[in-house]
């Protein structure tokens, strides 16, 4: 047992949180005020190597391992959640699916360019009428010689109108609901692709949402991903990836809440004490205190399940169910002791409040990850082997150059 | 092209405390950081490098725990890194300091160029960069705000150096101890591939045997000709704020002018 970080971990970490000082914070607030996604972050982040942090080195990526995917996210989210959503998407939902998943023609021909950052990938799965029953998806795709047509519509897409690259889920055979469903390699040159911007998201602001729009697509067989039908467990895989990163995340939301209220606490006086000398103040405090560790040790040990190739749906599913919720309380509380600053965008914490909801919305709702534990407690449900599982990290294989 | 940075690991804090006892820096309990200023000379030698080939040495004098921060230079690209610990050298100011990093620096061998950030951050002297120059017999060329043109093959380089009077150009010849200011670069972050070569890499801990030559009488606190009599902090200065009013701008300026020539500010 051993609940150190790494001295690699703790390099990550500090050079994430330069970067996010530097790169996104001075020019976040105006980027939420006006809805735009920072143009330039992209390109900043694909230098950096963080597009392709936990891919091995023969693929692009930086090597590194999948707690250091955990440490990047906790440190870009603790400056905005838009720059974590980017790892989220580009790496956990599409990379790590192709890594998992992929042929090695289709990891040579997707894989690297993504984890260089050449090539910005996303997920589409949800669509208007399929969130959280993911089985009801609308979006086919009909077999015609050597190719794939896609008809559908792809809905709250992050990334949608800046990626290269989608990952779409289709049905190839609707009447085997969801074992006939199956996961495609869409790029944006193909014709029939179509994609926009949604505004007026309450939080999230500066990053990019929008929609795929596919009419009569067609798509090369070899973009097939896994096996025909084989979408749901690839969706399904993907998401341990997804809600992984967005779990650590909302430990570097809780960490920012926290860092902001004991900023403001013993700056802000009243009765003559700096507030933080308040008890009911002390006990918001001391809960984000109660919230940062317990959900960093939520996530941390799905890390190491992963870092050992171990499955860890219910893992994975317990840290962001726990750390979304324990995100939105923090930053309502952080909200509350800034008192009338903090509804204001004078400071921070109001844009922490409104970035925190949606977490506790996408990657598995609240009451998805709720009913999921229930089952997993009860017994009503096992995770079966999968027929690809998602690589252990093994630090030769992953710096290996060839 | 060989250039050898020498930075220090400073306490993380605007916050520096010292020991009432021993009149030094308080080092434990707060995380320590590469001297801000330092990292200025790490950049300019990691252009220098990308520009001309080469390698590059950094080198240090601290605690075993600075080893984080060398790491973080080989993070950043530096080749190789030495520390210098060791507890002879402790205790140890400026001109202490600057005799044990040229000794290291003469072991070390075969440089072509020295860089050092204008000032440590805690200490703030400024004088150990002049220091090893002085020891070594190069020429210094402090406060460099940009090397205009540098010349390993004629040996001679020619820098701005930022003034509080102005800009000076300065030529030299090679080799030569430059102290650089924060205007002079954009420091990198440190890389991925930088992050694993750091896990990878065994650094060299030097102790007083491992400098051949060098006299120990002059390292450490022994070895330091500065005594300090006293450290405090000083109290904090009162501010006071008064609103000049006026009925135009210009009756609020001349007030202005006034209160100025009659504190002698003007």
């Amino acid at each position: 047992m051993d609940f150190s970080f790494t001295e690699e971990h703790e390099m990550v970490r500090k050079m994430v949180r330069e970067f996010a000082e530097r790169e996104i914070a001075p020019t976040i607030k105006e980027h939420d005020r006006n809805q735009t996604f920072d143009e330039t972050l992209l390109p900043k982040m694909a230098e950096q190597g963080l597009l392709g942090i936990c891919i091995p080195v023969k693929y692009g990526g930086a090597g590194m391992d999948y707690i250091s995917l955990g440490i990047a996210c906790e440190e870009l989210e603790r400056v905005d959640t838009s720059a974590r959503v980017i790892l989220s998407v580009h790496v956990a939902l599409n990379s790590l699916a192709l890594l998992q998943w992929g042929t090695e023609e289709q990891k040579q021909k997707y894989l690297v360019p993504q984890a260089l950052g050449e090539r910005i990938a996303t997920f589409g799965l949800t669509e208007p009428n399929a969130g959280s029953d993911v089985a009801s998806i609308q979006t086919t795709a009909r077999r015609d010689g050597d190719s794939y047509i896609l008809n559908g519509e792809k809905m709250w897409i992050s990334l949608a109108d800046v990626a290269d690259n989608f990952l779409i889920f289709a049905y190839t055979d609707k009447s085997k609901r969801h074992r006939g469903m199956s996961a495609f390699i869409v790029e944006r040159e193909f014709p029939g692709v179509e994609t926009g911007t949604i505004h007026g998201k309450m939080g999230v602001r500066a990053g990019n949402t929008g929609y795929i729009s596919l009419q009569d697509v067609r798509v090369p067989a070899e973009n097939l991903l896994g096996q025909e039908g084989e979408g749901f467990k690839i969706a399904m895989s993907a998401l341990d990836n997804g809600r992984y990163t967005v779990a650590w995340g909302a430990v570097g939301l809780i960490r920012a809440c926290l860092e902001a209220s004991v900023r403001y606490a013993n700056e802000r006086y009243t009765f003559g004490v700096p507030i933080g000398q308040h008890q009911l103040v002390q006990q918001m405090i001391a809960k984000m205190a109660q919230r940062l560790d317990a959900g960093q040790l939520l996530c941390l040990k799905a890390g190491w399940m992963k870092n050992q190739g171990l499955r860890n749906t219910r893992e994975t599913s317990m840290a962001k169910w726990y750390c979304c919720d324990a995100a939105f309380e923090s930053a309502s509380d952080a909200v509350q002791i800034h008192g009338a600053y903090g509804y204001s965008d004078e400071y921070d914490v109001e844009r922490y409040l409104r970035n925190s909801k949606g977490a506790v919305i996408y990657e598995g709702s609240r009451e998805i990850h709720t009913i999921l534990q229930a089952q997993y407690a009860l017994g009503y449900r096992q995770d079966k082997p999968l027929r690809c599982e998602l690589p252990a990290y093994d630090q030769e294989e992953w710096e290996a150059e060839e | 092209m060989h250039a050898i940075v020498c930075i220090k690991s400073v306490p993380d804090t605007t916050e520096v405390r010292f020991d009432p006892e021993t009149n030094t820096l308080i080092r434990d309990e707060v995380e320590s950081i590469i001297n801000p200023f330092d990292t200025y000379a790490i950049e300019e030698a990691l252009r220098l490098k990308e520009a001309h080939g080469g390698k590059v040495t950094v080198l240090s004098m601290g605690p075993p725990k600075a080893e984080k921060e060398l790491k973080e230079a080989i993070a950043m690209g530096c080749d190789e890194a030495v520390l210098l610990s060791a507890r002879e050298f402790a205790g140890a100011d400026t001109w202490a300091t600057s005799y044990t990093l040229a000794q290291a620096i003469q072991k070390v061998g075969d440089y072509d160029i020295i860089l050092c950030g204008k000032q440590a951050m805690d200490g703030d002297t400024g004088q150990v960069g002049p220091g090893i120059a002085n020891q070594l017999g190069l020429p210094q060329l402090t406060y460099v705000f940009k090397i205009r043109e540098i010349d390993f093959t004629e040996r001679v380089i020619e820098v701005e150096r930022l003034l509080e009077e102005g800009r000076e150009v300065v030529r030299s010849r090679l080799p030569a101890v430059l102290t650089v200011v924060k205007d002079i670069n954009q420091p990198r972050y440190p890389t991925f591939r930088g992050i694993r070569r750091a896990r990878r890499m065994q650094i060299p801990v030097w102790a007083p045997a491992d400098l051949e030559g060098a006299d120990p009488r002059y390292f450490g606190l022994s070895g330091s000709p500065t005594k300090v009599v006293k450290i405090f902090t000083p109290p904090k200065r009162e501010g006071k704020v008064e609103m000049i009013e006026g009925e135009t701008p210009e009756e609020i300026a001349d007030i202005l002018s006034d209160k100025l020539i009659e504190s002698k500010v003007i």
